[in-house]
């Protein structure tokens, strides 16, 4: 995907210095207002037809990220461009046009359904907004939900209907209404059984397939975006540390927390997990209404210096078109 | 199984559990060795929280339990006895829970959260209580215990909050640590420092672990014996190596197959089961699992005893033809 695509292919999509910043809840006493920075500058791109997936633990602002480009976050610095159009300027008209283009399905399928609208007319909605005529409609939910392996007679029942796999389909049966080119993915099949998980992910890859869409797959668990991911972000509070090609970083992290990362994803098979090498890390999470003032995983990091808790390492390319912030990698 | 000899801490033997007229719980056995750390996985809904619930007497509201018996040391206990269980919880018996933030008391300190137990039961006074307290929450590897002791739950991140969940849970030295879904909330690189935590106390205090969870990563990381339950009863029990190595039930095989390995290649289609777990209501008679289990057969309809695996372990399965479940892919 990826690597044969030569640089002067124009990404669907482009962050450009990203910066979320929240008010925290609570004014210290006699301090001033705090920040959360849940995400502190970060930049990159989405093609055509790729996936490229955020990664990061709890909090990192895998989630703000994604809901600043849909304006369910409020940008405070940056920038965010859909083919090239920056969407803060967009007119109304413009604006609901990449709304057909840019759909997201989030990880609780029961949150993202009303619960009393059949499934058919949930998948109807985005069409109805949109002044597609009522027999085309019905033609459509047809279409889609044959197209995410649902029955389509079972168009007419309510979710609490349906298991949790099911529900999932229809939210992706209608993000596929208007027929997007990316779909953000927030934790897809977190909230599924892992018997039901391959169904969803094997759906979303042959959906990749014969649509060409891109997605944006936010995900805390590493095995699932080593299986589906061109390219993967690795984020830790609100910064990207490490980003590149996914064989490269599942192959050879650098970034000393990519590298913690992967070795501590527990493997199923027990003679492989008890004699696998770790990267134990010690100490805990700083807060991210108080965070070092240099590199971000200083407090962490099993190989800082001095330095490190001075300055704020910047992205770096290899030749393995990967970026790392680190001083010393 | 060597039921009433002092070397089995807990044994569970044809638990069930009503919710109302269903058997969501059907006919459980589990039994716990000294110092053994027992993995109880499976679906979601099939009954593992419950199981753990009955033996700490803490089944509430719809839901009680309909039969079998539960021993501690070999002595019978009555969970329904209020008094006797109020005893033996927080003195013999601990659990933790997935949401460590909400099962904290927000109105004690750290400190006092972790030293309640000692005190309730009489077993300290107040000050000596938070002096193991604080030694306690060095042991699991909380950073300044005297400063966090006096700190608040919501002051601290979740992996701490855990480990303070474990600290209070393992206090009074109990004979077995029920722990349910314990780092579902946390990630990987913290999960693995609480996995690490829970095997040292167990190899330096000799507590037995019922440890319920989804994740067979880290079922392959921790467990010594892993019980599968499905759709109310375990299926199959054994040892994690021969569980892993020679999976004899079709589901346990099955549910292996589907999750993604970071040895697969990229991009392929993951293997998946088959129609998702039915509603309590719509179980069907017999085998639990013959919906969805490509070996079923007529004498499916039948419910398959729990027997011997014919395997050089003492593992169990519950299947007709589980001889012929190694040749499904
Ligand atoms: N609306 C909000 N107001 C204030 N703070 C917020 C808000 N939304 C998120 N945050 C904070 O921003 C940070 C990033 O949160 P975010 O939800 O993006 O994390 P995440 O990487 O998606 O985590 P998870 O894996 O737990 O979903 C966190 O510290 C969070 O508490
Ligand atoms: N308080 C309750 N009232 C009614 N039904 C309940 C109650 N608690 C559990 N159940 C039902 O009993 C069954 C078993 O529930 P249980 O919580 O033991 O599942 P579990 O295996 O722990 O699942 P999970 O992995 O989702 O935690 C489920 O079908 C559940 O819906
Ligand atoms: S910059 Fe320093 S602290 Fe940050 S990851 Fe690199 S070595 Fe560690
Ligand atoms: S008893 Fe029959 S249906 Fe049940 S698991 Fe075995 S083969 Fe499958
Ligand atoms: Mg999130
Ligand atoms: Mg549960």
């Amino acid at each position: 995907m990826r690597g044969d695509m030569d640089a002067t292919d124009a990404p669907l999509l482009q962050v450009k210095n990203l910066k979320v910043h929240f008010p925290s809840g609570s004014k210290g006493l006699f301090s001033e207002q705090q920040l959360v920075k849940a995400v502190d500058g970060v930049s990159f791109m989405v093609h055509a037809g790729e996936t490229l997936a955020i990664v990061g633990e709890s909090g990192c602002g895998k989630s703000t990220t994604g809901n600043a480009i849909l304006g369910l976050a409020p940008v405070t610095e940056g920038q965010v461009t859909f083919r090239g159009q920056d969407i803060a300027r967009l007119s109304p008209d413009e604006r609901s046009r990449m709304w057909r283009n840019l759909q997201v399905v989030f990880q609780d399928p029961v949150a993202a359904l009303n619960p009393k609208l059949t499934i058919g007319n949930s998948i109807a909605e985005p069409l109805a907004i949109n002044g597609v005529p009522r027999a085309k409609q019905l033609e459509r939910i047809v279409e889609l939900l044959d197209l995410v392996g649902l029955n389509p007679s079972q168009k007419d029942r309510f979710p609490n209907e349906l298991s949790g796999g099911q529900r999932q389909r229809v939210v992706i049966a209608r993000a596929l209404a208007l027929e997007p080119d990316v779909i953000i993915c927030d934790e897809p099949v977190s909230a599924l059984d892992v018997s039901i998980q391959s169904q969803i992910l094997n759906l979303l890859m042959k959906l990749q397939r014969e649509l060409g869409l891109a997605y944006l797959f936010i995900s805390h668990d590493l095995s699932v975006v080593r299986h589906i991911a061109d390219r993967v972000i690795v984020m830790y509070l609100g910064h990207i540390i490490e980003q590149g090609p996914a064989e490269v970083l599942f192959s050879n992290p650098r970034h000393p927390y990519t590298e913690a990362l992967l070795s501590a994803i527990p493997l199923p098979d027990p003679v492989a997990e008890r004699s696998k090498k770790r990267v134990l890390l010690e100490g805990d999470l700083p807060s991210p209404l108080n965070p070092p003032k240099g590199c971000p995983f200083v407090t962490r990091c099993p190989i800082r210096e001095e330095r490190c808790a001075e300055a704020k390492p910047q992205l770096v390319q290899d030749e393995n078109n990967r970026e790392v912030a680190c001083f010393l990698r | 199984m060597i039921d009433g000899f002092s070397n089995t801490t807990l044994s569970i033997s044809n638990l069930k559990v009503a919710v109302g007229p269903h058997s969501v719980v059907d006919g459980v056995d589990i039994d716990i060795r000294k110092g053994e750390i027992v993995a109880l996985v499976g679906e979601s809904g099939s009954g593992k929280s419950l199981t753990a619930l009955s033996a700490m007497g803490l089944l509430s509201g719809r839901v009680g339990q309909s039969g079998g018996e539960i021993k501690l040391n070999g002595q019978t206990i009555n969970p329904q006895d209020e008094v006797e269980m109020g005893r033996l919880r927080g003195t013999r018996l601990s659990m933790i829970f997935q949401e460590p933030v909400a099962s904290l008391n927000p109105l004690l300190s750290v400190g006092e959260q972790v030293a309640e137990s000692l005190v309730v039961h009489g077993r300290a006074t107040k000050a000596q209580a938070m002096e193991r307290a604080v030694q306690m929450l060095a042991d699991v590897g909380i950073p300044e215990p005297e400063k966090r002791a006096k700190q608040f739950a919501w002051e601290l991140s979740g992996g701490m909050c855990q480990r303070v969940m474990i600290a209070s849970a393992l206090i009074a030295e109990p004979d077995l640590l029920i722990a349910d879904e314990p780092t579902t909330a946390l990630d990987v690189t913290v999960q693995a420092q609480i996995l690490d935590l829970m095997r040292r106390l167990r190899d330096k205090t000799g507590t037995s672990i019922l440890i319920i969870t989804h994740d067979m990563g880290v079922v392959a990381s921790i467990a010594d014996r892993v019980c599968v339950m499905y759709g109310g009863r375990v299926v199959e029990q054994a040892e994690v190596h021969q569980l892993f190595k020679a999976p004899k039930h079709p589901y346990t095989k099955l549910l292996l197959t589907t999750i993604p390995k970071l040895t697969d290649a990229p991009k392929q289609d993951l293997y998946s089961i088959k129609g998702m777990v039915p509603d309590i209501a719509d179980f069907p008679e017999g085998c639990r699992f013959r919906t969805r289990c490509p070996l079923a057969d007529k004498q499916c309809v039948k419910t398959p005893p729990l027997q011997p695996r014919k395997t050089f372990d003492d593992g169990l399965v519950a299947c007709w033809h589980s001889e012929l479940t190694e040749t499904l892919q």
